[in-house]
């Protein structure tokens, strides 16, 4: 019965589809409609095609359900590696504008790219990499298959689905210019749908759970996933001006407006970026240290504190605006505040390894999660400090911010999300260790030596650029032109794009690595299967 | 009262007094006698179940004594 549902909506879906495309008033919802109308047409196909036929009963009983976990760490290095070219591509462009082909107007000009490679980057890359950990991690710290059969492989789908037509959209103009928010309404309708997909997936594992304690890993998810949830409704409360078109209208205006979206900005980087990739530290520092992690209860205190905080902090991205006094001083008390938490949990991570310092030095896997997680700690030491007004007056506005956001974004989550992929490569595909540790090693040094170039260099230019555009004459007046700043901007654009190359060219080496771990690796033997027990 | 005053004065008075008794709760909750021992065992949680959720159910030592 299920199995004919299943097929029936995939046809009406692809049969709206094909309507909504004959009516569409904008390319980019035409494009969206014929996605839609494909992707329902696989998933029609796909269905009849199992109908009456014999399903696995045997594995599906007791088992974890890895299938939608190797999918997604597939995803995430795919996504990751278009994400980063994307990003050093426009990091190019703004050093080079001719590379804004004539040619390619408007669809490949910098304003287009560069919400398609943040996207690719937060939500492409990072959210693939959210959910295949979390479904990896909630299984084995719950000792519980996941929940709903395979109501998770409708979230992964699902999900890239939306990155599709996210991606699309940006490159046809179809935005709603809501930074990290910039789908319109029917793409963030989906999402909702997908989002609670998880959620119910999330949480029906934690309910069926084995063990009596929820690990600490699973309530940093758990909160990432349930305020995504809460960000991304109210953010995009928005009314279309026509079924048929992508143009929607928020029903904020002016400065809420503005506090709604950097409520939402700045706990997407909370919970998405933060709390979601603390997630993977509580799980895969300890699992690759094997140490439990260096306190429990510092690790809950972590958590609440944490939760407790971010929320408030989102009003200081809007210093010297519109918004009252007492929000942007309430978000920079708050910010400051936050510093506590954040280095409790790095001192966490980092004091796990104590006692096993020395695999420092003969494991490059874990030499990456220590300077991921003291990426951690750097940008959130910068983030507070960069939150007071009087800093924020220099900054903002800034390639400052820029460089904050990538130490974090390419140190934090980028390194911490390598090593789980290497962490979980071997384990998912049955292998007895990677292809090459020797590449890990690359890989390592080059990402490391790309973020330092792309650091200083976004330090220095934002410095200087806040320092020319406040510099008066004697008698008051400016000293410089914007374009001045952009003139002096040009050798750090460089180095920037080039610190991109070194990320890409290391990501890159990653992919070969686990492709080449996963078909010609050395398969686990027998006897280390059968002999399950995680033993030293 | 108009609905902004009257939300704002709740939230800077009674609610602002329960998330700060809560947030103390949880400290002293994470610190209260015993709990030590089960925070070792949670602890160890990723030790076990590694590759089926039927493995080690017998297995409740603690990897290693830590705080």
């Amino acid at each position: 019965m299920w199995d004919y549902a299943k097929i029936v909506a995939a046809g009406l879906v692809a049969l709206c589809a094909a309507i909504a495309a004959n009516y569409a008033r904008d390319a980019a919802y035409l494009v969206h409609a014929i996605i839609i109308m494909l992707a329902a047409g696989v998933a029609f196909v796909w269905s009849v095609r199992q109908i009456d036929e014999e399903k696995p009963v045997a594995e599906i009983a007791t088992g974890y359900l890895d299938g939608v976990v190797r999918y997604g760490v597939v995803a995430t290095a795919f996504w990751g590696v278009i994400g980063f070219i994307a990003g050093t591509f426009i990091a190019f462009q703004l050093a080079f504008p001719v590379l804004n082909f004539e040619w390619a107007q408007p669809y490949m000009n910098f304003g287009r790219l560069r919400p398609l490679h943040t996207s690719a980057v937060i939500f492409a890359f990072g959210g693939n990499a959210l959910l295949a950990t979390s479904f990896y991690v909630v299984q084995r710290t719950t000792a519980a298959r996941l929940w709903g059969g395979n109501l998770a492989w409708f979230v992964f789908w699902g999900y890239n689905l939306f990155i599709v037509l996210a991606a699309t959209g940006y490159v046809l103009g179809g935005t709603q210019s809501k930074e990290y928010a910039e789908p319109e309404w029917y793409v963030d309708l989906w999402l909702t749908i997908v989002w609670v997909a998880y959620l119910a997936v999330f949480l029906g594992t934690l309910l069926k759970r084995q063990e009596k304690h929820i690990y600490v890993a699973n309530w940093f998810y758990l909160s990432f996933i349930v305020t995504v949830a809460m960000l991304h409704v109210v953010n995009n409360l928005t009314i279309p001006v026509s079924i048929f078109g992508s143009k929607s209208v928020i029903i904020w205006a002016g400065v809420q407006d503005a506090m709604t979206q950097w409520w939402y900005g700045h706990n997407a980087v909370g919970f998405f970026l933060t709390a979601g990739f603390l997630g993977m530290m509580y799980y895969f520092v300890p699992k690759q240290a094997e140490r439990p992690v260096f306190s429990y209860k510092l690790s809950i205190i972590h958590f609440w504190a944490l939760i407790f905080l971010y929320i408030w902090a989102g009003p200081h991205h809007l210093h010297y605006t519109a918004l009252p006094d007492w929000a942007s001083t309430l978000g920079m008390v708050f910010s400051v505040m936050l510093w506590m938490p954040s280095w409790g949990g790095m001192i966490n991570g980092l004091m796990t390894l104590s006692g096993a310092w020395d695999k420092l030095r003969t494991d490059p896997i874990i030499r990456m999660m220590v300077v991921s997680v003291g990426f951690y700690g750097m940008s959130t030491f910068e983030g507070p400090m960069m939150s007071i007004k009087a800093v924020n007056s220099l900054s903002h506005y800034t390639d400052w911010t820029i460089g904050h956001v990538h130490s974090g974004a390419l140190g934090w989550n980028g390194m911490i999300t390598f090593g789980a992929l290497y962490f979980l490569v071997p384990k998912l595909w049955q292998r007895e260790r990677l292809y090459s540790l020797s590449a890990v090693n690359w890989h390592f040094w080059l990402a490391t030596i790309g973020i330092v170039l792309y650091a200083a260099s976004m330090w220095v230019t934002g410095i200087m650029e806040g320092l020319m555009w406040r510099e008066v004459d004697a008698n008051g007046f400016l000293v410089n032109s914007f374009a001045d700043t952009v003139a002096a901007k040009f050798p750090m654009y460089v180095v920037r794009a080039l610190g991109g190359v070194l990320y890409v060219a290391g990501a890159v080496i990653m992919v070969v690595n686990l492709w080449l771990t996963a078909t010609r690796g050395e398969p686990k033997t027998q006897a280390t299967a059968a002999a399950a027990a995680p033993a030293e | 009262m108009d609905t902004y005053s009257l939300m704002r004065e709740f939230a800077d008075s009674w609610m602002l007094l329960f998330l700060v008794l809560f947030f103390l709760g949880v400290i002293l909750w994470v610190f209260r006698p015993g709990a030590s021992k089960e925070q070792r065992d949670s602890a160890n949680i990723i030790f076990r179940h590694e590759n089926s959720p039927d493995e080690d159910k017998a297995e409740m030592n603690p990897k290693e004594v830590r705080e």
